[in-house]
């Protein structure tokens, strides 16, 4: 009998620091590095008498995030304390969003958006001891530079699928968090931070089956390894008869092993109640507004615009438009030069420019929109071939400049018919055998004369000409 | 000259000095002498010396000492809230109320004894033991602002401030024959005290007379960028001169003034109804049906936001450490040798209410009895301008009487539970003595109606003419 298929159903929760100028309920500045406890306050301390007062620009980007997720933000939400006991917690409490969050039931690509809320961050744990975890630690210190840092927290409707579609969600929304500049969004460096509820059933049944919840996945990667490791043990557990068990499972990059923390039975119960401190949060029509118009073009609609206005394709305009930079670097060299095809200039930037470029931003390299506008003008227009320029590419990531200027020193131009002509008669009499072969309709015999011919060019004979003119000398 | 200086009123003190006639240091240094004569254990820290910063001449406050409730912070000066577990804590910060005093002229005289961070109306709950009522030294002073109380009382002190949650200004005020006044929720910033309730702390005046808790309280109110719930007043805080009630309407509710009210204090109430009327006021009977489970409502929401609001004492950043260097028994430990039996029994109280599965039936539910004590009171100032009670059920009690039974202890807030619960101001002022014990008349009003209150409380108190002296010395 076949194997029982499974099918996973994924939630994410996600975090993320916003870069607001100050922590979320008091004036201390957010800490980048800074020697430890030096960005704290009698707030942020949580020194006995001290009360918290909401960050206006958090809410205002709490706000944008809200919309840009397709969100309805609340007319009043709530602060709620959510209490437990732990030495990176100075009230012993967070102040969160419980019942009425900030915003509520929104959309991001294929994935419903549950909520969206604000909270504090908690301060910094540092063991000393081998592990590195506080159970056989020698000594425990706390840093609360980044204790009451804003964080906005995204859950999503159970609607992800697959560890690998997870990854890629995360990616556009990072992408899109990035568009807004509300947060740095890295991952290394703890900015986002995403948890996964992962559950499996039987493929066709409507009723979801018993979830856990994988933390501490701190990159793309770990999250799709994560998600599929705890996937492949809830199918095993299943197959082998046993049930899969409610609790807070953690994640080992290094290993990929995963242990649990702690069962439903020793899950925290946080006795919510609502901030005492804290008035509602009720945002003015003025400060709906401000959100809105702040709100820049984001990911998922530039790449809808690329492919209408420019014609790309679908994955071309997508990788475009998810690497913001790739894409103000595209617009720059259309909005340049009228002449070149949209498509040849997204074509050269996803791909020789990127091949060249890597990660870094083309709009901090040396080649300027403009040049390369031109040069790829220069390749429609015949001017160069297109292995030629590729050469010119190169010289201008290396040291910028215009590339006419740069065909004409380094002769780069496109052979003449003439010397073309020449050289290609004189490698078609190197090579009589060759010429035998394609003559009696063997195609790939042309290789052993274009070979000859584009060396002695040195690229700057194109292709197809080279081809013709092989042809017309049979 | 000192025998003199004891017998002013803070606002008269602060008009001699104005005038040019005592210096703020020789004021400062008589009243510092009186501290240093504490017996009643009034005080937990006395200043030593001058007055950190002199007050400016004009001051409006004339640079008369101010007695502060040990849970206000005070930069540099032991803030410990009555609590062994923050004994030492000298916070890097002052409460804005405080601040705001200072500022307009009012130095730092004395830290005074409470109960453990406001919990208790008998200062026996007190982390550094029980005050003694000046009145009769084997008597409780009320609580939790018990020190204040009975350091104006007793003459150690000029004027004071405390704060209420429960009755905790007007409750020690009474039992010790002098003025104390329960703000309106967010007329006074709460930057600074140490929470109890934050919901219904407040902080205000403990004084000998009407006029100098109008004076103190003019220079505490105010918003506070620091605190999200404070509104400050929306009109200033007048001096008040009425000597008549005509025109007022005054509710008495059953509710309030009828069973567990002892004899003595009933006829002091029922002495102060007929002066109400012969000073011109009318006197109704207001219904106020929900606020007999005032108390039931209180002790479940002051405890479920205390649970939370203790939860920091933890041992890791101030206060008290014990522990043998294991997470738990860090907190376990701190936490059992710093807290109090009563502290504890409202922590456990306050967790349980706000347990997964209760939550609705204890917290819910307080909330919506609240709501409709709130309701209560504003059906009632449709009809009348303010209302009349007696501020608790008794005089002061023996020391030790109630110790061993928190209800009966509770029920002694009966009268004051209810204006926090639903926001609003009120005054104890002394109505007249039972059995040579002071009895505190309660006036409450509509939110912000201080103005009013501090009024019909001045021409009472006028029309009374209590003796404020329980045998100064």
């Amino acid at each position: 009998m076949a194997e029982r298929a499974y099918e996973p159903v994924i939630g994410l929760e996600i975090h993320v620091q916003l870069s607001t100028r100050t922590k979320m309920f008091c004036g201390c500045a957010l800490s980048f590095g800074e020697e430890p406890n030096t960005r704290t306050c009698p707030v942020c301390l949580g020194l006995p008498g001290s009360l918290p007062v909401v960050n206006a620009e958090a809410i205002h980007y709490g706000l944008m995030i809200g919309m840009a997720l397709g969100c309805e933000p609340a007319p009043r939400s709530i602060f709620h304390r959510k209490n437990y006991f732990y030495p990176d917690l100075p009230k012993g409490y967070q102040v969160s969003q419980y019942d009425i969050p900030l915003a509520r039931d929104g959309r991001l690509g294929d994935i419903r958006i549950h909520r969206v809320h604000l909270e504090e961050d908690a301060a910094k744990l540092v063991h000393a001891g081998a592990s590195g975890r506080i159970h056989s630690a020698e000594a425990s210190v706390v840093d609360f530079n980044r204790g009451g840092t804003p964080l906005v927290e995204i859950v999503t409707e159970p609607d992800v699928r697959s560890a690998a579609q997870a990854a890629e969600w995360l990616r556009l929304l990072r992408v899109t968090l990035r568009q807004l500049g509300v947060s740095d969004v890295n991952m290394d460096e703890g900015s986002l931070r995403c948890d996964a509820n992962v559950s499996i059933r039987p493929a066709g049944e409507a009723t979801l089956g018993v979830k856990t919840e994988l933390k501490n996945m701190n990159s793309f990667r770990f999250l799709e390894r994560g998600v599929d490791a705890e996937i492949a043990r809830q199918e095993e557990l299943l197959r082998a008869g046993e049930p899969v068990v409610q609790e807070t499972l953690h994640y080992d990059p290094r290993s990929g092993a995963i242990s649990s923390l702690r069962s439903k039975e020793e899950a925290h119960d946080y006795r919510y109640f609502p901030e005492p401190d804290l008035v509602p949060v009720a945002p003015t029509e003025e400060m709906l507004e401000r959100a809105r118009n702040a709100l820049p073009e984001l990911p998922a609609q530039r790449a809808e615009r690329f492919e209408s206005e420019h014609s790309l394709p679908a994955s071309a305009a997508r990788l475009l438009a998810f690497r913001t930079e790739l894409g103000d670097f595209f617009e720059a060299t259309v909005a340049a030069d009228g002449d070149a095809d949209p498509r040849a200039i997204a074509n050269w930037v996803t791909g020789e420019l990127l091949a060249h470029l890597g990660e870094a931003d083309p709009g901090e390299s040396n080649v300027e929109p403009a040049a390369f506008a031109r040069l790829v003008a220069m390749v429609a227009n015949g001017k160069v071939a297109g292995s030629a320029a590729k050469d010119v590419l190169a010289a201008m990531v290396e040291n910028g400049g215009d590339p006419a200027e740069i065909v004409e020193e380094r002769g780069l131009g496109k052979a003449e018919e003439g010397e073309l002509a020449a050289i290609v008669e004189r490698a078609m009499a190197d090579q009589p055998d060759a010429v035998e072969k394609i003559r009696a309709g063997n195609d790939k015999a042309v290789g052993a004369i274009m070979g000859p011919v584009m060396r002695e060019t040195k690229g700057r004979a194109d292709g197809a000409e080279v081809q013709r003119l092989i042809r017309e000398r049979l | 000259m000192t025998a003199e200086l004891l017998e002013l009123t803070a606002a008269a003190a602060a008009e001699r000095v104005r005038a040019g006639e005592v210096s703020s240091d020789e004021l400062f240094e008589f009243w510092r002498e009186r501290a240093a004569g504490d017996d009643l254990n009034a005080f937990l820290w006395r200043a030593d010396g001058p007055a950190d910063v002199a007050p400016a001449p004009d001051a409006p406050l004339g640079g008369v000492p101010l007695a502060i409730k040990d849970l206000f912070c005070t930069e540099g000066v032991p803030s410990a809230a009555g609590s062994r577990i923050l004994e030492g804590y000298r916070p890097p910060y002052t409460a804005t109320a405080v601040q705001r005093l200072a500022e307009a002229g009012a130095p730092l005289l004395g830290k005074t004894n409470m109960d453990e961070f406001a919990m208790g109306s008998s200062n026996e709950n007190s982390g550094f033991g029980p005050v003694k009522n000046p009145w009769d030294r084997t008597r409780v002073p009320g609580g939790s602002s018990g020190g204040s109380a009975a350091a104006v009382a007793a003459g150690l002190a000029p004027w004071a401030i405390g704060t209420d949650t429960g009755g905790s200004i007007r409750q020690p005020a009474a039992l010790c024959g002098v003025v104390g006044l329960k703000p309106t929720y967010g007329a006074v910033s709460r930057y600074g005290m140490i929470a109890f309730a934050s919901s219904l702390d407040q902080a205000g005046p403990l004084t000998r007379d009407v006029t100098d808790s109008a004076l103190l309280l003019r220079h505490m109110v105010g918003r506070d960028p620091c605190d999200s719930t404070s509104t400050g007043m929306p009109e200033e805080v007048r001096l008040p001169t009425a000597e008549s009630l005509e025109g007022l309407r005054f509710g008495v509710p059953p509710e309030l003034t009828g069973e567990g009210i002892e004899a003595g204090v009933r006829e002091v109430f029922e002495a102060t109804l007929k002066r109400i009327e012969d000073l011109g006021g009318a006197v109704e009977e207001v219904a106020l049906p929900h606020s007999s489970q005032g108390i039931s409502a209180y002790y479940v929401i002051a405890p479920a936001e205390a649970s939370a609001n203790l939860a920091r004492f933890d041992g890791v950043r101030y206060g008290i450490r014990k522990g043998d260097g294991d997470l738990l028994s860090l907190y376990e430990e701190t936490r059992e040798a710093g807290f109090g039996a009563e502290v504890k029994r409202r922590i456990m109280l306050g967790t349980y209410a706000l347990s997964s599965g209760y939550y609705d039936a204890y917290y819910g539910r307080a909330q919506r009895v609240r709501t409709k004590i709130a309701d209560d009171f504003r059906a009632a100032f449709e009809k009348v301008d303010l209302i009349v009670t007696p501020t608790t059920p008794t005089v002061a009690f023996p020391l030790g009487e109630k110790t061993g039974d928190p209800l009966a202890m509770y029920l002694n807030d009966f009268c004051t539970v209810p204006m926090p619960l639903a926001g609003i101001p009120a005054i104890s002022i002394p109505g007249g003595l039972s059995e040579g014990l002071p009895v505190g008349m309660q006036l409450a009003g509509p939110a912000f109606s201080e103005n009013r209150i501090l009024d019909a409380a001045h021409a009472l108190e006028r029309s009374i003419g209590f003796d404020g002296s329980p045998g100064l010395v």
